[in-house]
């Protein structure tokens, strides 16, 4: 195998280049080709980037930071403190060797290998490559957690022999089912799909915050990313609050993690006092200063909602439809959700009441996010990462069920186009669906409650109208970037 | 050397923040030091061992290795040239068994050359 190491050592002029040669020995002994940059207080000899791209995996034998980590991204590395190099280092050339059998990737997995030597990654490249390492883990949550909510609509279907299958599965008493489990029942089964879908997507905010963190702060900022992001979801903050928690939590784990405490500290810093010390900031941070103002938010639109009930309806249709396409699940989506979902509980209302035509442009613009981004990232393909081209096949299936979430991981890596883009697509289908006077007697389903829409051809056309906006949008909207940018990432999301 | 007290000083800090006691009972304290002018390696067989908390017990080999805050490029060449040395047994063997001082220096400049 091919190895590449970096060594260090806090004064750079001894253990750096006992372990850069321990090293080179021991993988020569074991018949291994080991390539060492070492940094010290010469400066950095640094490895060829050719090397380091034909390397099977990376050895850090490294007391201080290690200089240009992002070089390493996405090869299965160890870290080992220079000591150990030097006292043992054919034991470390093994657990590298264990290492790439298994496959452990570094920490900033969907960091770019940049293509040549350049200067030093700008800020802002470097907050998207921490963004993208959260998006990478968020996705196959996003995928598994969506699909299985989908296919327990299907089957609720058959289960209940009609589309008030796909409520009825929301309704039932799942502790009550599972406690009584009934092996030959459709409808159980098709419960069990939905309960475990929904505990997937349970993760998709706290995932996306978590790995955020710890593409910063590296394994300290786990614990603090992944409170954040649920304390984002308990004050209903949607992803654009784990997008916060996330760089809030990293950049708190990382500087909780240099300043300078005593020997005996040292050792239960990573374990207890930095998990400890960052999770209660962040805790503090949105329990106490963000879930206030987002309480008062969702309480000001609702209100202003209701105050509009009485006027035009084709303009509410557009303004619910924005609603629902801005934040994925976030307040203001779940605002206008809330305000259609609780028209329905209306009693004795007539067959073509507002609150059903409600309902349906609610519905049909929450479809359109996921389904305008599916249709861009098929018709250009290049306009995305390999992963979200991935996430974008799934997407169909999502939109199609009324899942907004298979929007988020496009969102979450390029928040501004894509809410604009879902905006102007949600607002059109909100729009269209007043005007064409559809109507919908079910809180959720997507296409699965067809049968309980009114109109659901002219639903339908709504849904295609504001899905062909919105790719429009982020198809121009994308392309205005640098193409170079857009190589650059995909080449990266490639080598994670 | 302008100042052994502050250079000494410097060495116990470095050994502080890790031991520098490393397999085959050697010792190998170093520094930085505002205190040393010309890099410099002095080396010393201790019989009776000094305890640089190294893995196999304490050290009867000790280098200890002085190099100035900074600048003086070429010479941390030398040290880093010797540092590699210093993993390798044979030669670390060959000092130890290095008839007198002469003998010692020959061996480290033939290494370093």
């Amino acid at each position: 195998m091919k190895f590449v190491a970096v060594s260090s050592c806090p004064t750079g002029i001894a253990h750096t280049y006992m372990a850069a040669e321990a090293l080179e020995q021991a993988g020569r002994a074991a018949g291994h080709e080991v390539v060492v940059e070492t940094q010290g207080s010469i400066g950095t000899d640094e490895i060829p980037l050719s090397v380091i791209q034909d390397a099977d995996g990376v050895i850090f034998a490294a007391d201080l930071e290690v200089k240009g980590k992002e070089r390493f991204a996405g090869k299965p590395t160890i870290s080992v403190g220079v000591k150990r190099a030097v006292h043992e280092p054919a034991k470390v050339i093994d657990e590298a060797v264990a290492a790439v059998a298994s496959g452990v990737a570094t920490p900033a997995a969907s960091a770019p290998v940049p293509t040549s030597s350049g200067p030093a990654d700008s800020g802002l490249s470097r907050v998207r490559k921490q963004l993208m390492t959260g998006v990478s883990y968020m996705i196959p949550f996003v995928a598994a957690g969506g699909i299985l909510i989908a296919i327990s609509f299907m089957l609720a279907q058959v289960a209940w022999g009609g589309a008030e299958g796909a409520i009825e599965v929301t309704a039932a008493d799942q502790v009550a089912v599972f406690s009584d489990f009934d092996l030959g029942s459709l409808q159980h089964w098709s419960i069990v799909l939905l309960a475990t879908g929904q505990l997937a997507f349970g993760f998709l905010v706290p995932v996306l915050s978590g790995y955020i963190a710890f593409a910063i702060a590296d394994r300290p900022g786990l614990v603090p990313g992944f409170v954040g992001g649920a304390a984002s979801v308990l004050v209903g903050a949607g992803f654009l609050g784990g997008l916060l928690t996330g760089f809030a939590a990293g950049f708190l784990a990382l500087w909780i993690s240099r300043w300078k405490v005593h020997k005996g500290v040292r050792g239960i810093m990573p374990v207890v006092v930095i998990p400890l010390l960052s999770s209660l900031g962040i805790g503090i941070l949105m329990l106490v200063l963000i879930g206030r103002p987002i309480a008062a938010l969702m309480g000001g639109l609702t209100s202003w909602l209701e105050g509009l009930s009485g006027g035009s309806i084709v303009l509410l249709g557009v303004l619910l439809g924005a609603m629902m396409g801005s934040d994925l699940g976030g307040p203001i989506n779940k605002v206008a959700y809330t305000f259609a979902v609780t028209g329905l509980a209306t009693q004795g209302l007539a067959s073509d009441a507002a609150q059903y035509k409600i309902m349906a442009a609610v519905m049909a613009a929450g479809m359109v996010a996921p389904l305008g981004m599916a249709l861009a990232s098929t018709v250009r393909k290049k306009l995305f990462t390999p992963i979200e081209r991935e996430n974008g096949k799934a997407s169909w299936l999502l939109g199609a069920s009324f899942i907004s979430e298979g929007a988020i991981p496009f969102a979450a890596a390029d928040p501004w186009r894509v809410i604009v883009s879902s905006i102007a697509g949600s607002a059109v289908t909100g729009g269209l669906v007043m005007a064409f006077g559809s109507t919908l007697v079910a809180p959720h389903g997507g296409v699965w409650v067809l049968p309980l829409i009114g109109n659901p051809f002219l639903f339908l056309l709504a849904v295609a109208a504001g899905t062909c906006v919105t790719a429009g949008a982020i198809i121009v909207l994308k392309s205005m970037r640098a193409t170079s940018a857009v190589k650059e990432e995909a080449a990266a999301v490639a080598a994670a | 050397m302008t100042d052994a007290a502050a250079f000494v000083a410097d060495v116990t800090a470095r050994e502080a923040q890790t031991a520098t006691g490393m397999p085959g009972n050697i010792g190998l304290p170093h520094a930085k030091s505002a205190a040393v002018t010309v890099p410099s390696l002095a080396v010393a067989t201790v019989p009776g061992g000094v305890d640089f908390a190294g893995p196999d017990g304490p050290a009867t080999l000790v280098f200890l290795i002085a190099a100035p805050a900074e600048g003086a490029n070429e010479h941390l060449q030398i040290l880093a040239k010797l540092a590699r040395k210093l993993v390798n047994p044979a030669f670390t063997g060959s000092i130890r068994d290095a008839a007198d001082a002469d003998a010692v220096a020959a061996i480290v400049t033939e290494a370093v050359s």
